[in-house]
């Protein structure tokens, strides 16, 4: 019989707050398990680009046919499924931290040495992450199937809808789940961000809808990241409004969260 | 108010407390759930934290756990904070509110908490230890209330804690999960850990522990080896209708413990009825004489429920040196 003495043994405390590879990788494999998360975040976005830009691969966006060099259509529609799919991850990765501490979960964490921002960053590069898998998978679809850019345009815009959606859609989502708690207001989001998808002119250029809808749209959160996205293959001037509407709602969406995060842990 | 339990020796004594609690005090708003509790636990020992529902015992255990912080008071667990604790591992919990992802299997719950310690104990190991491993591919959505709470026990034997604490650990499970998961808890405690276990089944706290501390209203109202709580329960209860019974004569009668006068009824609480309703139809005028034996469950309700007076009453006798009647 062994006799445990606490007092006598040794203990340390792991860095970084706890953050590691195994709780990464874990959360990644959940993730990869939920067929919710893969038809938004995969099938939906790759679907609707096979469905929406693909055919219309030949026809130019700007003056310059497609045959000479310019860009499609379908290279437009591609970039904005990729922001589709990457915002829908991030969401959920946002608001999974709050849903699972209505379930306990970050109670049960609490016994354990890892700390609540260890935690948080978990769910955020994994977001990141599956966000990355999206956009890799809807890029690759439209390079399969006829997209042809210059190389920095492809990085450049891959880059842009990656993080930039990422960022302003975790915090969304970490609002909304401190906000309202449950897997029911996570699929309203999605919804919400069908919708604001539209508004940003993901599915359908601003151009092309009325010009009331158009006022309106420039105002919504998915509009800037959007023409930021975008910007590489339009070869439109720097749009500042676009920058300050996607750095507008970062900040409304991470105060929201920062306030109500502090409201819920002062309940506890 | 609190009797050294027996069996905690001078040695234990120069040993660091498992836990060390002085005056800790909560409140939600007008709400005083624990009322300055003095609690002093030492390495090795195994307690149960007895009292009904709303008693103050989740709330001094979140306190012990530094889940939340006391009003007043300050709680050391093995010489360091509660937070300080649970870092480096020396004490873990099973919390029934602890929640498990439903999406993973038992073996990822377990693997994932290992990773947040440095040198956790082999993940088959505790799944062994809590008699999960045949069901370690099982997803946590599929497993029964005990297999949860068998998991729960796994998670916390991960950093080989020197404290494990258990709240209510067998709420909503069958009788075959709760012997189950009492003989996972009494093997591993039986390697030398220091248990503390809150219930309000009286049989669990008699069973299991070598000390048992009855808590009501946030107080501490009894504290005492579990033969002496056993004791409480051996009592009977004599009633009759007499009108100025003289109590201080029932007091000195062999076995009682309290009589009292409600209305016109005389009630008096004795280990030996026999003598007081013998004293009662022989020397007074009482009649319809009841004699009512205190089982476990009214022992538990004596000392913990609303009536006042009852608990203080009591309580001397759970604090004094048992009498060996059953």
């Amino acid at each position: 019989m062994t006799t445990i003495s606490p007092a006598l043994q040794q203990r340390t405390v792991r860095p970084f707050g706890g953050f590691n590879l195994t709780y990464l990788w874990i959360e990644l494999k959940r993730k990869l398990r939920n067929r919710r998360t893969l038809v938004f975040t995969l099938v939906f976005p790759v679907a609707l680009y096979l469905l929406v830009g693909y055919p219309q691969r030949d026809v130019a966006l700007g003056n310059v046919p497609v045959s000479a060099g310019g860009v499609s259509v379908a290279a437009y529609i591609m970039v904005s499924m990729a922001l589709y799919g990457a915002m829908m991850s991030a969401t959920a990765a946002g608001g999974a931290v709050a849903i699972e501490r209505t379930q306990g979960w970050s109670r049960q964490l609490r016994l354990t040495p890892v700390s609540p921002i260890a935690n948080v960053a978990t769910k955020i590069v994994a977001g990141l992450v599956v966000g990355l898998v999206a956009v890799a998978a809807t890029f690759a679809v439209g390079a399969a199937t006829g997209v042809r850019m210059p190389i920095q345009d492809w990085l450049l815009a891959g880059l842009a809808v990656w993080l930039l959606g990422t960022l302003v859609f975790t915090t969304l989502g970490l609002m909304i789940g401190y906000l309202v708690p449950s897997e029911n207001s996570m699929q309203f989001v999605s919804l919400a961000i069908v919708l604001l998808s539209f508004l940003g002119g993901l599915f359908i250029p601003l151009d092309q809808m009325p010009a009331v809808m158009h006022d309106i749209a420039v105002w919504t959160p998915v509009y800037g990241i959007g023409e930021l996205g975008r910007a590489p293959l339009t070869g439109d001037a720097f749009n500042i409004l676009a920058l300050l509407n996607a750095i507008g709602w970062l900040a409304v969406f991470a105060a929201g969260t920062a306030l109500l995060f502090r409201r819920d842990t002062q309940r506890g | 108010m609190n009797a050294e339990p027996a069996r905690q020796t001078a040695d234990a004594a120069t040993q660091t407390l498992a836990i060390d609690a002085r005056g800790i005090t909560k409140r939600f708003g007008r709400v005083l759930a624990v009322d300055g509790v003095d609690l002093r636990i030492g390495q090795g020992e195994v307690v149960a934290f007895l009292g009904p529902n709303g008693a103050g015992k989740s709330t001094t255990i979140d306190m012990l756990l530094g889940l939340s912080r006391p009003d007043q008071g300050e709680v050391r667990v093995f010489g360091d904070s509660p937070r300080a604790a649970i870092a480096n591992g020396r004490i873990s919990a099973v919390l029934q509110s602890g929640g498990l992802l439903k999406d993973l299997t038992v073996r990822e719950t377990v693997t994932l908490t290992a990773s947040f310690f440095t040198a956790p104990r082999p993940v088959d190991e505790v799944l062994e230890r809590a008699g999960i491993l045949d069901i370690a591919d099982r997803m946590v959505g599929k497993c029964s209330g005990g297999q949860l709470q068998r998991l729960r026990f796994a998670l916390a034997l991960l950093s080989d804690p020197g404290l494990l604490i258990l709240d209510e650990p067998t709420t909503g499970m069958d009788v075959d999960g709760r012997r189950t998961f009492w003989q996972a808890i009494r093997a591993d405690a039986s390697r030398g850990r220091t248990v503390v276990f809150a219930t309000h089944y009286l049989e669990e706290a008699d069973l299991y522990a070598d000390r048992v501390i009855l808590v009501r209203k946030g107080r501490i109202v009894a504290d005492g080896t579990s033969a002496e709580i056993k004791n409480l329960a051996a009592g009977r209860v004599v009633r009759a209708k007499l009108r100025g019974a003289d109590l201080a004569v029932l007091q000195t009668i062999a076995g009682v413990k309290s009589a009292e006068q409600q209305g016109d009824t005389v009630i008096v609480t004795t280990t030996d009825s026999d003598a007081a309703a013998r004293y009662l139809l022989n020397q007074t005028s009482a009649v319809d004489l009841e004699v009512t034996s205190h089982n476990l469950e009214d022992a538990f309700v004596a000392l913990t429920g609303d009536a006042d007076g009852a608990g203080s009453d009591i309580q001397s006798t759970a604090t004094a040196p048992a009498r060996e009647n059953a």
